[in-house]
């Protein structure tokens, strides 16, 4: 069984809501990122995304786009992102780990050989938020015979026929877009987001992630009654940019404490 | 007899040979969709054709003149060269072409808010012009960069009734426009109609936008046949995001003899890397929804681009574009800003015609292939815009006084 396959297994066997936890390799810098990971584990997520910065993330709101700016300000490149997997795996972490970002640095690096590294380095899948399936066919080609996941996402705007497009090609599990829209923490969850889950689920057995806009402890709580994890990425940032330096890694720590309801705020 | 065999590319998604296609995040895949599936309905709707050949005619000014520039032709002493006078469209420039064929489209889908990106405002000018005589609500997004550097094209908007949204991520230029003009799509989607500039994007839009440019290439060919009977020896055209080149291109695309030349912006000079020259000088990558030749590092992010002409300053190119490239079927080559400057002069001065800065390149070119042929031979340019835009950056490069 994949890490990732066995990581929403174990949620399901204790019983609830599943938290993955998105963060920009390099922010605020190269050399805090293994130790801001390490507490995103030890406050409680089931998998940890690890943001691979663009010069044109065009999907992402204020937040990550300052965020990959100044990661790349700093130079880090996907091949630095790996060293940074690597050297988590080799300090231990064992919950799942996914490169997300877009697919332009993954072709330029070469699909194979960025692929195979990445297998290598203890990475377990990837999240191209501008890859629909249409276009996956030569990514597909080489992730899956080394065993990574491709992670697809689907928005209230996908059609019926794009979900079925979508859950042909899936695995892992299915990425929720909760609203039109880019990433950034928002007040509230969509009333809409009940009826846009259970048409995914009308396609996919695969299990579901819910993420865009998603900050809270309730919106955590409420996307558990819906389905089996969260994602959150925007507010983890704010919440680095929120602490002083020295306290950075305690913050990030206690905010999913709180999110995944170890802590009660 | 062109058309049949042109019908197949793009391919049913979007494919010209490996370029093309639609990298978009999946909140948009839906709506391009829609956005295609609209498209192929109206324009084999005869009202919709109509509609928009009598816009074409009573409001573009359409048929534009193919003018022969005698004096230029005499000075430089070789193949004769013919102009095809986009400059004298409404709003100065082929952008309008597009801008009123996708306007006609957003209001047959029911779409009451068009968003835009502009780098030198033209697209930006030619969409607010559309959405103010279609009654349509319009934002466009423009570099902080370029707001600064086309001052009066922003006036222009404004007074047609359009917001101008200042960009102030990334390099704060057209790509960064993009970027956000994409960004406001995906957010409103249900709501809003992109109304992209050029021949680049995802699937329908390098089609879509070729086929609303290719009246220039149509209307050109018959002109030149009628004033020479025959064909010319090559077409010539500046490429940022290509969409007047390949409007100029596609409609010669089966007439074998005619030789296709796109010009880009070489900047300070390619081996500055301070240019625009993505045919020239980049390499296949995907950015803004498509598949293309991309300037970008080795680690896959796109590069800054400069040029004298924000028209031509976007690190991609549409992929038709490619295509030819990869084919052989166009050949591109690039043209720095001190040359585009002389190419600009030099058409002043000879034909009473101030062009514009990206225009320019194409005459530069010109200026250095016309010599080398015989006098019988046609050189067909288009004059893609015109240079009012340009008195500022161009009196300021020269030490004019205005």
């Amino acid at each position: 069984m994949s890490r990732i396959a066995a990581a929403f297994e174990r949620m399901r066997a204790e019983g609830r809501t599943g938290l993955v936890a998105f963060i920009t390799v390099g922010y605020p810098d190269l050399g805090s990122t293994v130790a801001l990971v390490e507490a995103l584990a030890a406050g409680g997520a089931d998998a940890i995304e690890l943001g691979v910065p663009f010069s044109d993330p065009l999907a992402d709101g204020a937040t990550i786009q300052r965020a990959g700016w100044q990661a790349l300000e700093q130079g880090v490149t996907p091949w630095a992102c790996l060293d940074v997997a690597r050297r988590l795996r080799e300090r231990g972490l064992t919950i799942p780990l996914l490169l997300m970002g877009y697919y332009n640095p993954w072709l330029a690096a070469g699909l194979e050989a960025f692929a195979r590294a990445a297998a290598e380095a203890g990475v377990d899948g990837f999240i191209a938020v501008d890859l629909p399936p249409e276009e996956a066919d030569e990514f597909l080609a080489v992730t899956r015979p080394l065993g990574l996941d491709l992670i697809f996402l689907v928005a209230p705007t996908s059609s019926s026929e794009r979900l079925t497009a979508v859950a042909r090609v899936a695995s892992g599990f299915v990425y929720c877009v909760s609203v039109a829209g880019t990433t950034g923490a928002r007040g509230e969850l969509p009333p809409e987001l009940p009826a846009f889950i259970a048409r995914v689920r009308e396609h996919t057995s695969l299990p579901l992630a819910v993420g865009f806009g998603v900050s809270r402890p309730e919106h955590v709580a409420q996307i558990g009654q819906l389905c089996e994890a969260a994602v959150i990425g925007s507010a983890i940032i704010d919440q680095i940019d929120n602490a002083v330096p020295h306290e950075r890694v305690a913050k990030v720590r206690e905010y999913v404490e709180a999110v995944t309801g170890r802590r009660r705020s | 007899m062109t058309q049949a065999a042109n019908a197949a590319r793009p391919d049913e998604r979007g494919r010209f040979g490996g370029f093309g296609g639609r990298y978009v995040p999946e909140t948009l895949m839906s709506a391009v969709i829609e956005l295609e599936r609209a498209y192929t309905e109206f324009s084999r709707d005869e009202t919709f054709r109509q509609e928009l050949a009598h816009l074409l005619r009573t409001y573009v000014g359409r048929p534009t003149p193919l003018y022969f520039a005698e004096s230029l032709t005499r000075r430089l002493g070789g193949a004769r060269i013919f102009l095809k006078r986009e400059d004298l469209a409404h709003t100065g420039a082929h952008k309008i072409n597009n801008a009123l064929g996708q306007g006609l489209l957003a209001k047959r889908m029911g779409k009451r808010r068009v968003i835009a990106e502009t780098g030198a405002g033209q697209h930006g000018v030619a969409t607010a012009t559309v959405c103010a005589m279609l009654g349509l609500d319009c934002v466009v997004y423009m570099g902080e960069e370029d707001i600064r550097r086309q001052a009066p094209n922003v006036a222009r908007m404004k007074l047609l009734g359009a917001e101008v949204r200042s960009v102030t991520t990334g390099s704060r230029t057209l790509k960064d426009a993009i970027n956000e003009a994409m960004r406001d799509w995906v957010t409103n989607v249900a709501t809003t109609y992109y109304l992209l500039g050029t021949a680049a994007g995802p699937h329908p839009y390098p089609v879509m936008v070729r086929d609303l440019q290719s009246v220039i290439g149509r209307e050109a060919r018959e002109q030149i046949l009628a004033a020479e009977g025959r064909l010319p020896d090559y077409a010539v055209a500046c490429v940022g995001g290509g969409s007047n080149a390949i409007g100029l291109f596609h409609p010669f695309y089966e007439d074998r003899s005619v030789r296709f030349i796109g010009v880009e912006a070489a900047g300070s000079g390619i081996e500055t890397g301070k240019h625009a020259a993505t045919l020239v000088a980049g390499r296949p990558g995907v950015l803004h929804g498509a598949r293309s030749y991309l300037l970008q590092d080795a680690n896959g992010q796109i590069t800054e681009t400069h040029s004298i002409s924000a028209g031509l300053d976007y690190p991609g190119v549409g992929p038709e574009h490619s295509f030819y490239k990869d084919t052989g079927r166009a050949e591109y080559v690039s043209i720095t800003d001190a040359e585009a400057l002389e190419g600009f002069q030099s058409l002043c001065r000879a034909e009473g015609i101030i062009p514009a800065l990206e225009s320019s390149h194409a005459l530069a070119y010109v200026a250095k292939l016309a010599p080398t042929l015989p006098r019988e031979q046609i050189v067909l340019v288009n004059l893609s815009g015109r240079g009012d835009k340009d008195m500022g950056t161009v009196a300021g490069a020269l030490g004019l006084a205005l």
